[in-house]
């Protein structure tokens, strides 16, 4: 895989969209702090959030114990999955005992990791995305950009050209309300043909043996209320213990994600409707290894809302694709590594360590921290880029010893002042490349220091 | 067998426990929570209604919906163009205009539970052109906290909070009313 840089460079050969990009995540984190503001509540709500999380991967097994026997309780059907490869097998068995063949699925970040498209295509299921931004993405053959906003990266223009092509919409149409009204007339053609609808799942709680899946077009419930089966998907760390803690969560999320009150819908499943088949598949795929890392447990606190992307200035400024994986951005280069450190190995440098995803995160995850021990790591086992690893070497060696330090602070202020452009931003220097270097200072703060003591 | 393993794998890995928060109640606020459930649910685009204003519930449908030509509704007041109890839910792709009782408000962001007895069926809400719920202003309490003490989420197989008309932002961040579900949400608080 293309290192994050690389792939981010080629993201920024285009400086106007990289700049509606930037301005558009933006436009998002605003909305955010907007809907924060408004309740007097909201750090408490966190740290409530926070605990009750911590308190849930503490008795994990206990609680996914209580909840598989609170659905079979109601009539569910419970699958265990160890691995992506069990998750697909899995939902393609559901679909071949109750014959169906067509299948409606919305957003769901599991089954994007476990690329359950490809899987069910192979084995001749027709699978259509339809949330919007998926069904967009789906239909151009690429992976999300975002977990909230999969089609973030993209201009109306594109989307107007792709519906041209595929919905028969009037070539050039580029107004958003035109284009989603096509989209909804498709969709509903797709809903009512469905023989089974798939979903993600936001919340599942224990006590009860059910789940909540939140949404604002209302297309997971098209889906599941019109076909004859129903399969919720869930990583292990979506258990909550008991339904007073929706109260606290769904306060939360809406307004990370987006700066809403709430998602338009917010729907509690228990058990099938007569006649039809609800089924819900449990997956671990990588997460109890997770959560044997005591530096890098509590990443599966994670609701999923985005906040993180949307503040980074390295996701705003690099597009979601440049992290090459499902979850982009801070919460995603603190999980991926755990799955395949040499793949991802640049992406705990995607970042400034600036921790303003620290600070908007509604389960108030560390993720700055956990980035920077996860650069730690990886340079330990030897994943650095050489180049990187020289220069961290040398500046270490001359960071950890003042007289050096002081004799190389003097030549570079001697020499950024005499040498030409060419010679300072030579290739050589990877920080100066797309970045300017401060003027340079006439003296170090120890010498003006020394020379104000002494005054 | 997968089940055994995926369980005493979490058993190895789990951090010592920690104990479980208390929720504490939160404090609300002065305003009456039908006055704040009014202006929350304006904002996220749905119309709020006084029942009283209108001369019957019947008679307000037919003048907000003057085009409609089917009105599915459980209610006894409201006269059903389609029979609920004795139809697949796929019949009601031609509903343009769905009325149902909502049974508890939400001040803080607009939402009303509607329990599975009240939809018939469950794509009711959602399928529809267009959602009407009647709401008593009695029934609104001021925040999620609150909701979820009143409400039995596993009452019936289903249930559903709706804040709103389906919509989106999909396509470069305009919003959108009308994606994949009801295309407006009215509300007669009665």
């Amino acid at each position: 895989m293309k290192a994050h840089p690389i792939k981010a460079a080629a993201f920024l050969q285009n400086e106007a969209r990289a700049d509606w990009h930037d301005e558009s995540l933006w436009f998002v984190r605003a909305k955010r702090d907007k809907a924060a503001h408004e309740i007097p509540e909201w750090e408490q709500l966190r740290e409530l959030a926070s605990q009750i999380k911590d308190h849930t991967l503490s008795r994990l097994d206990d609680y996914l114990e209580d909840f598989e026997r609170h659905a079979l309780e109601n009539g569910v059907q419970v699958h265990w999955a160890e691995d992506a490869a069990a998750h697909n097998r899995i939902i393609q068995s559901i679909l071949k005992k109750h014959r169906a063949r067509r299948v409606v699925k919305s957003k769901s970040m599991l089954t994007e990791e476990c690329q359950l498209n490809a899987y069910l295509e192979q084995h001749d299921i027709e699978v259509v995305d339809t949330d919007l931004g998926e069904r967009i993405i789906q239909m151009r053959g690429e992976p999300p950009s975002h977990i909230v906003m999969p089609a973030i990266h993209l201009k109306k223009e594109e989307v107007g050209q792709l519906f041209h092509e595929q919905l028969r919409t009037e070539k050039g149409a580029t107004d958003p309300k035109y284009l989603t009204e096509a989209a909804r007339q498709h969709l509903r053609h797709s809903f009512l043909k469905a023989d089974a609808a798939i979903t993600g799942v936001n919340f599942a709680i224990a006590e009860t043996g059910g789940v909540v899946v939140c949404t604002n077009e209302g297309n997971a419930d098209m889906g599941t209320h019109l076909a004859r089966v129903q399969i919720h998907c869930m990583g292990i760390e979506k258990i909550i213990p008991q339904t007073k803690h929706l109260g606290v969560f769904t306060r939360l999320l809406a307004r990370s994600a987006t700066g809403q009150p709430s998602t338009i819908y917010t729907s509690h499943y228990h058990r099938p409707r007569p006649g039809a088949a609800m089924h819900i598949v449990i997956v671990d795929n990588g997460r109890s290894k997770q959560l044997s890392r005591p530096d890098f447990r509590n990443s599966l606190k994670c609701i999923r809302c985005g906040a993180c992307i949307n503040t980074c200035p390295i996701y705003r400024r690099s597009g979601g694709h440049s992290y090459g994986s499902t979850v982009p951005g801070p919460i995603g280069s603190i999980l991926t590594p755990g799955l395949d450190l040499k793949k991802y190995s640049s992406l705990p440098f995607a970042s400034t360590l600036c921790g303003s995803c620290s600070d908007v995160c509604p389960v108030k995850i560390d993720i700055h921290e956990q980035l920077y021990r996860w650069r730690q790591i990886i340079t330990r086992e030897g994943h650095l880029p050489r180049t990187k690893k020289w220069v961290m070497k040398i500046a270490g060696s001359i960071l950890s010893r003042p007289g050096w330090y002081e004799q190389a602070g003097k030549t570079a202020r001697r020499l950024l002042r005499g040498l030409p452009r060419i010679l300072v931003y030579a290739p050589l220097n990877i920080w100066g490349k797309g970045r300017e270097l401060p003027p340079p200072p006439r003296q170090s703060f120890r010498e003006w220091y020394r020379k104000n003591r002494e005054e | 067998m997968s089940k055994k393993k995926m369980l005493s794998a979490i058993k190895t890995a789990k951090p010592p426990l920690s104990s479980m928060p208390a929720v504490p109640p939160f404090p609300t606020e002065q305003r009456p929570a039908s006055e704040i459930f009014g202006a929350q649910a304006a904002q996220s685009g749905s119309r709020v209604l006084l029942a009283a204003d209108f001369d019957g519930i019947s008679q307000a449908i037919h003048f907000l919906y003057p085009q409609a030509r089917c009105i599915a509704s459980p209610l006894p007041q409201v006269t059903s163009g389609i029979e609920l109890k004795n139809c697949e839910p796929s019949d009601l792709q031609a509903v343009d205009v769905a009325v149902l009782n909502g049974q508890l408000g939400v001040a803080e962001n607009g939402a009303v539970w509607i329990a599975e007895e009240d939809m018939v069926h469950r794509v009711l809400p959602f399928i529809t052109q267009h959602l009407v719920l009647l709401l008593p202003q009695d029934q609104i309490v001021y925040n999620m906290h609150e909701a979820y003490q009143q409400i039995t989420i596993d009452e019936g197989g289903f249930g559903l909070f709706v804040a709103g008309p389906s919509k989106t932002a999909d396509i470069e961040q305009s919003l959108v009313i009308g994606a994949q579900a009801a295309r407006s949400l009215t509300i007669f608080l009665t």
